[in-house]
């Protein structure tokens, strides 16, 4: 019979009865007493400068508080980025300071230029159109590879549009030119990983609450992460102390990574709450959200791979250009390097690998991490080169994995590009997926499809991913500004009930189901009586907050640190009690007994003991229960998986549907599987979606063509099929103590190269054999010129 | 301005509006049903579905002053009378539905008026229904599922992952 509570019970999700009956309470739902709106005025141009701003007409508006612009935050820092990338030459990438409202130029649409705060959202809005901005346009610099040759700025002061030109590992550089020198085969690729914008449904919000009798501020905001928030804004821009700055990130309606990142707006409206002494309150349109939310991918690729005659990897080569956008997001940097070059062995043995990655300034949005960040783009061009290289090579694109995998006996494995995998076992995930998909009923499928006049083709890959972000000292040395450590504070009430307030937020994962089955487990105690407090800086430990499949992998690590010392304090309590020594006593099922006899006491009377401290040993231990752990890793975690997807091309139209899609992982240990499933379901039909319908495009001048849902091609329920998913084998983490690998972004990552292998193997069994790559997204229109040749 | 009154939720309500007041801006901040959600400003991703006298329709599509006279049924009015959730909440809840749940309360909305509408629906008539409720957590299978077994269908088989 399966388990009703503890790891690897399918809890149904507590968070969700507030979520079906409406009571939520995301950040717009929260309004304060005298609360005032704002209205940004937005650039309408991607790069120019400034000449004059006229704000004397909205000023006299009906309603109008004040009007902000860039004056008004002299002294103030920009808003900052947390990597550093050192390049080639061991220099520090050029890093242009982001003010909160355009100082002189603007340098995308959507550039934040005054912003009018009014009684009413409407008369906030009015006002905001009567606000005269002239700007001398500038030429927009759009094409990646031709900015970093010359021509516009989009910083004039920092002499060129190369952000950084970063090599990994340099030092494998000659060997890994000379493996191609004598290589049997080469195979190279070129490909574009299309932009996306991560789109969450709730857009982002931010209300700034300054308290002038106390000093203190309060900002309400959509984030993954309040504590990093309360850093960045309070220590880089606006000089508040962490004591006078409260973060709270309720209920978020989704992240996928967007709302990792510290936005103006939020020091927008933390700051002029202060100015005017008056709650702000700014919510997003979906509108606005598509020209200021982080963006993400958008790299540009040449991939080589070099092999021997009997197909075995000898060498891989890349040189990626990744667009920054205009301002360096928080964490951009980091995405297109150590994010990715460091993933580009795969789940293979590829001796000599270097990657060269050139970021560029352009003038769009910034471009930050977007689910999976810097793992999509290394497993998209790795599985696609692969495929190309199986069929230039006459070898099966299954085989060809299989020959070159790590085998399961050769872990932990050392990869060329730094990091090593702790455990994993490539081989049975693929013998699973072959299963799980039904590989050997393709031919009759395809055949059916035939007879409907429908190309069938199916596309495999694999996957690997570092999460459980990260082993402090080790991003400390690659560039990052933070500790990426995590912490959980566990308080046992004198009635058995436990609070546990975390540094992991969830905003859709459902932490506060599955973080109480693993206390449940520990301690044998039911899961309703473990409660989950998070999202709110003044009740949670310092925490880094949910992103790269962290929350289990650290966050749960930190929570089990912390119930450790509560079951070892506990214990000395029951000992006491008991009269026994601490070392004999067993906890199981939420009684303490000591070995070998039938003495115990339960689970609630030490508690009560512990905060009515009458027959208690006062002179050894503290009264009360209650423990904070802090967890650092000591490696990334390494999910993997392989997936299939089989498509149907519609040869007159181009027009690709996906009929099915079966994803093996390898996780790691599953505390609900029923969870790690929804998240799979989801990164999946992210993918799907990169790979079939999504993409930002920009025109030459730098306007934002798909900047709505009539126009960015989200996916809807017909897009997509049933997913078959499994998780059964399970190679756990061997460096945390639930052996939990992650499983945020797996679908994510693993799914737009199958989508892809798919289309080209349906047209290249169709005859279309020179067709060897479609760029995503894998548009009806892009299909269709393709087979036309 | 200009006074409206209505049903939502079986209780009589009114407020004054504004001519460019949409009923989601009235249901959010003039009655307080922060349910009723904003995803979107061009009608297409339906996190704001509501009932308007049976109907299923965008709340941000709508001006409150139109809607004089009319019943409105939210997601705050979907619960059984004992507070118990009902049928195709439940649904969501036993089959994983919802993840962030910013979308949650305009598929309900939806998927009760497809249910009301046709109570079997195929799985494709669900998949083409929702078409314009956007999730993006979900990859929409358990969304699916969640409504063929509201339905009373049996989805065992698609269970068996």
């Amino acid at each position: 019979m399966p388990k009703d509570q503890g790891i690897g019970a399918r809890s149904k999700r507590r968070e969700d009865v507030r979520f079906l009956t409406g009571a939520g309470r995301y950040t717009d739902d929260i309004n304060v007493p005298g609360q005032t709106y704002a209205a940004f005025v937005r650039s309408e141009v991607a790069h120019g400068k400034i000449t004059k701003i006229d704000t004397s007409d909205a000023e006299k508006m009906p309603g109008v508080v004040k009007v902000f612009t860039a004056a008004d935050f002299d002294g103030k820092g920009g808003v900052p980025c947390g990597w550093q990338i050192h390049d080639r030459q061991g220099n520090p990438m050029l890093e242009p300071k982001h003010p909160i409202l355009a100082e002189g130029k603007v340098r995308y649409v959507g550039d934040a230029i005054a912003c009018v705060v009014a009684e009413t959202l409407e008369q906030a809005r009015d006002a905001a159109e009567a606000v005269v901005v002239d700007i001398d346009e500038l030429p927009a610099v759009m094409d990646m590879k031709a900015a970093v040759k010359g021509g516009a700025l989009v910083h004039d002061e920092l002499g060129s549009n190369l952000c950084y030109d970063w090599g990994f590992i340099e030092d494998n550089k000659a060997a890994t030119d000379a493996a191609f020198e004598t290589a049997h085969h080469v195979t190279t690729l070129e490909l574009v990983n299309n932009r996306l914008i991560a789109n969450p449904m709730e857009p982002r919000v931010a209300l700034g609450h300054y308290n002038r009798a106390m000093d203190d501020y309060t900002l309400y905001t959509t984030s993954q992460n309040p504590h990093v928030i309360r850093l960045l804004m309070g220590a880089f821009v606006l000089s508040i102390p962490e004591h006078k700055l409260r973060v709270v990130a309720p209920d978020v309606g989704g992240g996928f990574g967007s709302k990792i990142f510290h936005y103006i707006e939020e020091a927008f409206v933390t700051h002029a709450s202060r100015l005017i002494n008056r709650p702000v309150k700014w919510t997003s349109t979906r509108s606005e959200a598509f020209l200021t939310d982080a963006h993400g991918r958008d790299h540009v690729t040449k991939i080589e791979l070099a092999l021997d005659k009997d197909g075995m990897f000898q060498a891989l080569r890349t040189e990626t250009y990744a667009n920054m956008g205009a301002y360096l997001s928080t964490f951009a940097p980091s995405v297109p390097t150590y994010l990715h070059g460091t993933l580009m062995a795969g789940n293979y043995k590829t001796p000599h690998i270097y990657v060269n990655v050139k970021a560029v300034f352009t003038n769009t949005v910034p471009v930050d991490a977007y689910r999976g960040a810097g793992r999509p783009e290394a497993t998209f061009q790795l599985e696609r080169v692969i495929d190309k290289a199986a069929r230039e090579m006459g070898i099966d694109p299954i085989e060809l994995r299989r020959k070159n995998f790590v085998g399961a006996d050769e872990f932990p494995y050392q990869t060329p590009v730094a990091v090593a995998y702790d455990t994993g076992n490539y081989q049975a995930t693929m013998d699973v997926l072959e299963k799980i998909a039904d590989l050997a009923g393709f031919e009759k499928r395809r055949a059916d499809s035939a007879k409907k006049g429908l190309w069938r083709g199916l596309g495999v890959n694999c996957y690997i991913e570092a999460c459980g972000i990260a082993p402090s000292n080790l991003v400390g040395q690659l560039g990052a500004r933070a500790g990426l450590y995590e912490s959980a504070t566990v308080r046992v009430n004198a009635t058995g009930g436990i609070v546990v307030m975390t540094g992991s937020h969830s905003h859709g994962q459902g932490h506060e189901t599955a973080f109480p089955q693993v206390i449940s487990e520990m301690i044998g105690i039911p899961e309703s009586q473990v409660e989950i407090v998070h999202g709110d800086t003044a009740n949670t430990p310092m925490g880094m907050g949910t992103y790269g499949s962290r929350s289990l992998a650290v966050g749960g690590s930190a929570m089990v640190k912390a119930t450790n010392k509560i079951i070892a304090k506990a214990k000395k309590i029951a000992a006491h009690l008991l009269e026994a020594s601490d070392g004999d006593i067993e906890l199981k099922d939420g009684k303490f007994t000591v070995a070998g006899t039938d003495k115990s006491v339960d689970w609630g009377s030490v508690c009560l003991a512990a905060y009515v401290p009458h027959n208690y040993p006062l002179a050894e231990l503290e009264p009360g229960l209650e423990e904070t752990a802090f967890y650092d890793p000591s490696n990334f975690t390494y999910p993997s998986g392989a997936y299939a997807c089989e498509v149907e091309v519609d040869p007159d139209t181009g027009k690709v549907t996906v009929c099915a899609f079966a994803a093996a992982d390898d996780f790691g240990n599953v505390i609900n599987p029923m969870i790690v499933e929804g998240q799979v379901h989801g990164g999946l039909a992210q993918g799907i979606g990169q790979a079939l319908l999504e993409g930002a495009v920009y025109d030459e001048n730098g306007q934002l063509l798909s900047g709505s849902y009539m126009d960015y091609a989200m996916p809807r329920a017909d897009d997509v099929p049933f997913y078959t998913v499994d998780h059964s084998c399970c190679t756990p983490c061997t460096h945390n103590p639930l052996g939990v690998k992650g499983c945020g972004e797996a679908g994510a990552i693993g799914s737009p190269p199958a989508v892809v292998n798919a289309v080209i193997d349906a047209l290249q069994r169709a005859g279309k054999t020179n067709v060897t790559h479609i760029d995503m997204p894998l548009s009806p229109s892009r299909v269709w010129a393709a087979i036309q040749g | 301005m200009t006074k409206v009154s209505m049903t939502v939720n079986g209780k009589a309500v009114s407020g004054e509006v504004e001519g460019r007041t949409l009923l989601a801006t009235f249901l959010r901040e003039g009655l307080g049903l922060t349910g009723t959600h904003v995803g979107c400003d061009t009608s297409q991703c339906g996190a704001c579905v509501v009932h308007v006298n049976g109907q299923a329709i965008k709340s941000c599509t709508a001006f409150a002053a139109d809607l004089d006279g009319a019943k409105v049924t939210t997601i705050e009015g979907m619960a059984n009378p004992d507070g118990s959730l009902g049928t195709v909440q439940q649904a969501f809840q036993d089959h994983h539905g919802l993840q962030c749940g910013f979308c949650t309360p305009g598929m309900v909305m939806s998927a009760a008026a497809l249910l009301a509408e046709n109570p079997k629906p195929t799985e494709a008539e669900v998949r083409h229904h929702l078409e314009g409720n956007i999730c993006r957590c979900t990859g929409y299978h358990n969304i699916v599922k969640a409504v063929l077994a509201a339905s009373g269908q049996d989805v065992g088989q698609i269970a068996a992952e």
